[in-house]
């Protein structure tokens, strides 16, 4: 058969077109759904649009006060208490002056100054540890949530330098050394060697329709709710106190408010 | 030939041997038969058998990116409908189900030759960690 310049490149086209179709279809397959069935969103399950912490700190006076929402956290979520410099922590205390750090007031009145104060994760609008996790393994959800995926997580702790909170603990033992053999909550999973964890808002208890361990063991000193809801506890809670955020001047929109 | 009843009988005992993976494998138990012991509560898993055996642990996969990114944490079954929980330890490995790690999954992974690392934070809530 003569073929000749102009014939040839048509074919040429032609196929390569029918080529990369193809592979665009192979593409599109891989990421097809595995299951036959369908998936729904749990009923029941608490939603927000934004969910966002209120800590009425006028209402803790010391260590103690906290004591009972840092238990709380721990045995809800297998958190071991590890001596030493190794510990993990999802929520626990500290001074004001390292909370927060921007109040440049010498002359703040002492009550206030000697406190202790909660912190756990600010779930922040901006959250930097998203923006510098190089697997994904931890995003914020549309609901605010800044969660992890710990089999996704390759323990490069760049998460725990973006975070400016200290927020995220890493594991450098097996946390399952220093836990019983039945863990406090079997139907919550442990973590294991090299992976990084926090605080995740309880979002596996708000999808069984109940609010954080913590803000339950608060006896209404903590409030919980939907920070775009003008009529949600949290929201009425701001309008009606002084309020301040960590670390505000960062831009990162932290989650976590504290009445003062 | 040369030494020819020697040669013959080494060929044929060459051949018996090199072959033995091929007719061994069809005198030989089939491979399926792992011994796993079933649930007794319940009559099907959430598809069908031939799905979960080949598929499960991309299954898995996707429940945990459906369940934590997408927060869609129902299933329902293409079987027959039924809505279940995603969670490996508390749907799955619940005490209706396979609650007998030693003698579900452990079974088939041993079989198998692969030994999957879900054990080192999830807990089979009837066994501890």
């Amino acid at each position: 058969m003569k073929t000749d310049r102009r014939r040839f490149l048509k074919v040429a086209g032609i196929s390569a077109l029918a080529f990369a179709s193809g592979m665009a279809q192979l593409a599109g397959e891989a990421h097809a759904q595995v299951a036959p069935g369908k998936y729904l969103p749990r009923e029941g399950s608490l939603t927000a649009k934004r969910w966002a912490m209120v800590i009425d700190t006028r209402r803790f006076a010391s260590q103690e006060d906290y004591a009972p929402c840092i238990e709380a956290c721990n045995r809800a979520h297998n958190i071991p208490d590890i001596p030493g410099d190794k510990n993990v922590k999802w929520t626990w205390t500290d001074s004001f002056d390292r909370v927060f750090p921007d109040d440049m007031n010498n002359h703040l009145n002492t009550a206030v100054r000697s406190k202790p104060y909660l912190l756990l994760c600010n779930h922040c609008t901006n959250p930097p540890c998203v923006r510098v996790c190089p697997t994904q393994a931890t995003y914020k959800m549309e609901d605010g949530i800044v969660a992890m995926d710990y089999h996704r997580c390759i323990g490069c702790r760049f998460c725990m330098a973006g975070c400016p909170y200290g927020a995220r603990s890493f594991n450098f033992v097996d946390p399952r050394n220093y836990l019983p053999d039945n863990p406090p909550n079997p139907a919550f999973p442990t973590r294991m060697i090299g992976v990084v964890e926090k605080c995740n808002f309880c979002v596996e208890r708000l999808n069984e329709g109940k609010l954080p361990a913590c803000v339950v063991a608060s006896n209404g000193k903590i409030l919980f709710g939907d920070l775009e809801d003008p009529n949600s506890t949290v929201r009425q809670a701001l309008a009606n106190n002084f309020s301040i955020r960590r670390k505000p001047s960062l831009g990162t929109q932290p989650g976590v408010y504290y009445l003062i | 030939m040369y030494n020819a009843k020697a040669v013959i009988i080494g060929m044929v005992i060459f051949v018996a041997v090199f072959s033995s993976p091929f007719w061994l494998g069809w005198i030989g138990q089939d491979y399926t038969k792992t011994g796993v012991v079933l649930p007794q509560n319940e009559k099907t898993c959430i598809e069908d058998t031939e799905f979960m055996r080949a598929q499960h642990m991309r299954l898995l996969n996707e429940w945990r990116d459906k369940a934590l990114r997408e927060e869609n944490r129902v299933y329902v079954s293409a079987l027959n409908g039924r809505k279940w929980n995603i969670s490996l330890q508390n749907t799955c490995t619940s005490s209706g189900c396979h609650s007998n790690y030693t003698e579900f999954c452990e079974k088939c992974h041993v079989a198998n030759s692969v030994y999957p690392y879900c054990w080192t934070c999830h807990i089979i809530p009837t066994e501890g960690k």
